[in-house]
């Protein structure tokens, strides 16, 4: 048996459907799929948008949660890996719990992997849209916690990188721990004559 | 280095090395386990009276053991902390009658032959890890008799026998017979861009411009000596690299295009032949040498396997750490709050490792800066209700998060600031109890309903984790990757939250393949949540094959967020599997799994 997670499904879904510029709108009719995303129960509202990140882009996507009381949207653009986090703040400036936001990448997935097959493509967008939409209307709003982060670091190594690691969180007020495992600091860096390109001494 | 030493704010322990660690970003409590010195490091003046009357004599490693230490040593003159050290392995002097003699010697007795190893704890809100290289070993290239002829030496001897504190004070000598050298040969590439197993295949990235130094160096200092530098090509990218190249040609240097098949030592005059194709003439050629250097690179350290387990590390295939993502995030690792500096993360110079070892301490202090940080939502909830005690969700999952008694049938608490929210708990609990926030069954059986709603035969299920497999396929994205568009992919965080009854209603809704895909086995981002992965699926093909079911239409894949290519190989090789599967095949799964079929409020 699956669990349920009450009743709160998505009715007023927005669809904001990427160009980026033409890194996918080259490959998949965005149009098609904006089309195809009205169709979609629970789609209110579909869009095509040039950079769907830049700055009127974002602009849109709050003014539409707005406007249209949309209550999840989906991005159809990128990795969420990339920017789930710039829709997701995006959301929140207009009201809406960022957790209400899901992606559907129809970039890596799709527009640049199947650049020479565009109808299969389009095709393809559809259905990560329609997936996207699908368990967008069962997102939940989630609450973060918040945790402190103590002014305090460990850094593993004492070769030359840890000592610049070292020195820039000491300088900067941070208390730093400094573990190295050789009897000395200096690590392969103090063994060197001297280094190129400048032809110095590197202790 | 004697920066540090002098710094207010930085604790410095040597001979120390991380033992074990618990919490996260933020909050880690991590354990040093320190050796003794049995030389108090305040006490020391270094005035190096103990090491004078010292008997034991030991190859000294700092030199490449060109040079000798006592068995209390410094290693070298500059060494931070300024302080004495005992190898213990091969000091006589625990038992004060076999010798004591440094104790002696020591005038501000400052030598305790009973220090004792520490174990001791600090509490810290980030992490960098800059554990290093190693520097490669040529030993398995045995062509260039490496160890067989004195006068062949690997470049990192090289540089300690030029140093004017090293063992020559920077006199260029021959090993054999302790006179200049007419002739000096370079090999390079020895154990780097190597494909048959004795080395690795990446480029070391230093190794050419560190030859074209020492060709600067010994044409400055000994014009009459001759430089043959013999290489596959050079990489001289960085900024003023090439016009050190050019530097290094103009003063006499000789390039010659192609790597010795072998050197010979004449055992009479220990003169090294070395045979060569030139790549520019495509003779083979004869030159003779009186030492020569093999250009080593560098590997990823024997013992970083340890460090890695500890703080949930990720490796890239040439050995080095994995960063949380190549371009966007170069010197995080996927570990909230432990970050990459210098050759942990891969071969690098001077310049880079300082730069990247700023990077990682900006980004260190961009949390502790702010003083908090935001614990994604993403954790798992259970309904008591549901819950029949029976404890898998708390063997499964890889933090132990979640406490449960079946004894006194107290349901299962998740305690959530532990729980990372891999979902294995949810998949493995057979009860509905478990409920995977952000990742529930029916946000994922609305997803797979959805790409299974027109034309399911010609779709290809993919459930993919969020950080090695989906990574993998949004690298080959990247890469520009070609691959047959057949393919839907669903996303997880971990590959642990892949439910069977998932896999099962895919294929009752006519998906002919699915593919179940996570990190390597070692890589996993929930330590070691993947291994229940592949025991479900290994559950699942009997299954499949007991209900007349092939077992191979059920794939299960390790891609690694750098393995676009792999990436591109799965999908290929799983529409081949595709194609293989008739309508009535599909027809066939859909009856006998109709069981199997989930209810979800229809929603396409």
């Amino acid at each position: 048996m699956i669990q349920k997670m009450g009743d709160g499904l998505g009715e007023r879904v927005g669809v904001f459907v990427c160009e980026c510029g033409m890194n996918i709108s080259d490959t998949v009719d965005v149009e098609a799929v904006r089309e195809f995303a009205e169709t979609l129960p629970g789609v209110v509202h579909a869009s095509v948008n040039k950079y769907t990140c830049s700055e009127p882009g974002q602009q849109q996507i709050k003014e539409t949660i707005r406007e249209k009381n949309l209550d999840r949207i989906v991005v159809a653009a990128c990795t969420p890996r990339m920017h789930e986090p710039t829709f997701r703040a995006c959301a929140e400036e207009a009201g809406l719990n960022p957790y209400l936001v899901e992606m559907a990448n129809i970039r890596e997935h799709c527009s640049w992997v199947h650049t020479k097959e565009k109808a299969a493509a389009t095709e393809k967008a559809k259905d990560l849209v329609r997936m996207a939409v699908a368990r967008g209307r069962y997102l939940e709003p989630q609450t973060e916690m918040e945790s402190p982060v103590i002014r305090r670091a460990l850094v593993v190594g004492g070769g030359v990188a840890g000592i610049q690691a070292s020195l820039d969180l000491a300088d900067s007020g941070i208390d730093v721990v400094l573990v190295e495992k050789q009897s000395t600091l200096g690590g392969v860096m103090a063994q060197l004559d001297k280094t190129f390109p400048t032809m110095d001494c590197p202790t | 280095m004697a920066d540090v030493a002098r710094h207010p704010r930085i604790e410095l322990h040597t001979l120390a090395t991380v033992e074990a660690a618990s919490g996260s970003v933020g909050n880690f409590k991590v354990k040093i386990r320190q050796k003794p010195r049995y030389v108090d490091v305040d006490a020391c003046t270094a005035c190096g009276d103990c090491a004078k009357v010292c008997p034991v004599l030991l190859p000294n490693e700092f030199e490449a053991g060109l040079m000798t230490k006592r068995a209390i040593h410094q290693l070298f003159p500059q060494a931070v902390p300024a302080a004495y050290v005992i190898d213990m392995d091969h000091c006589l002097g625990t038992n004060p009658i076999a010798c004591g003699k440094c104790a002696e010697a020591c005038g501000v007795h400052c030598i305790d032959y009973d220090d004792q190893e520490k174990v001791f704890e600090v509490e810290v809100g980030t992490i960098i890890v800059a554990t290093g290289q190693d520097v490669m070993d040529p030993t398995p290239f045995e062509e260039y008799g490496y160890t067989r002829y004195e006068n062949v030496l690997t470049s990192l001897e090289f540089e300690r026998l030029i140093s004017p504190l090293g063992p020559t004070l920077g006199h260029l000598i021959k090993l054999s017979d302790r006179t200049l050298p007419k002739t000096v040969a370079f090999i390079q590439c020895v154990g780097s861009r190597c494909d048959d197993g004795r080395g690795k295949p990446y480029c070391s990235n230093i190794c050419c411009m560190n030859t074209i130094k020492d060709s600067l160096l010994i044409r400055d200092h000994w014009p009459d000596v001759e430089v043959k530098i013999f290489y596959i090509d050079i990489r001289a990218f960085g900024k003023g690299f090439e016009d050190m190249y050019k530097r290094s040609k103009a003063a006499g240097a000789k390039y010659i295009r192609g790597i010795p098949g072998e050197v010979m030592e004449d055992p009479e005059t220990k003169e090294l032949i070395l045979h060569v194709e030139n790549g520019d003439t495509g003779r083979l050629e004869e030159h003779r040498a009186e030492m020569v250097i093999l250009s080593v690179g560098m590997e990823a350290p024997a013992d970083m396997r340890k460090l890695q387990t500890i703080l949930n590390l990720q490796k890239t295939p040439d050995g080095f750490y994995l960063e949380a993502h190549p371009k966007l995030l170069p010197v995080d690792a996927a570990t909230k709050g432990v970050f990459f500096a210098g050759t942990a993360e891969g071969p690098k110079d001077v310049k880079d490792s300082v730069t990247q070892a700023s990077a990682a301490a900006a980004r260190a202090l961009r949390l502790m800066a702010e003083g908090k940080v935001h614990i994604p939502a993403i954790t798992s909830t259970i309904d008591e209700d549901l819950c029949k005690f029976c404890e898998v969700c708390a063997k499964a999952c890889p933090y132990g998060a979640i406490t449960v008694d079946r004894k006194t049938k107290k349901p299962a608490v998740v305690a959530e600031a532990a729980c990372a929210g891999c979902g294995t708990c949810g998949a493995e609990c057979a009860t509905g109890a478990i409920t995977m926030k952000h990742f529930t069954d029916e946000q994922i059986i609305a997803q797979v309903d959805a790409m299974l709603a027109d034309r399911p035969e010609e779709k290809i299920v993919v459930f993919a984790c969020n950080w090695c497999s989906y990574a993998g396929g949004d690298f080959a994205g990247v890469s520009r990757l070609q691959y047959p568009p057949t393919m839907r992919l669903v996303r997880t965080m971990c590959s642990g939250r892949v439910d069977k009854k998932f896999v099962l209603h895919a294929f009752a809704k006519g998906a002919p393949v699915v593919l179940v895909s996570g990190c390597h086995y070692v890589d996993c981002h929930y330590i070691d949540a993947n291994r229940w992965t592949q025991k479900r699926v290994e559950r699942l093909w009997d299954q499949l094959e007991r209900k007349g079911i092939r077992p191979e239409r059920l794939q299960l894949e390790w891609i690694s967020s750098a393995e676009g290519a792999k990436f591109q190989t799965v999908m290929e090789a799983i529409e081949k599997i595709r194609r293989t599967v008739t309508p009535e095949e599909i027809e066939h799964t859909k009856k006998v799994l109709e069981k199997n079929l989930l209810e979800v409020p229809i929603l396409v």
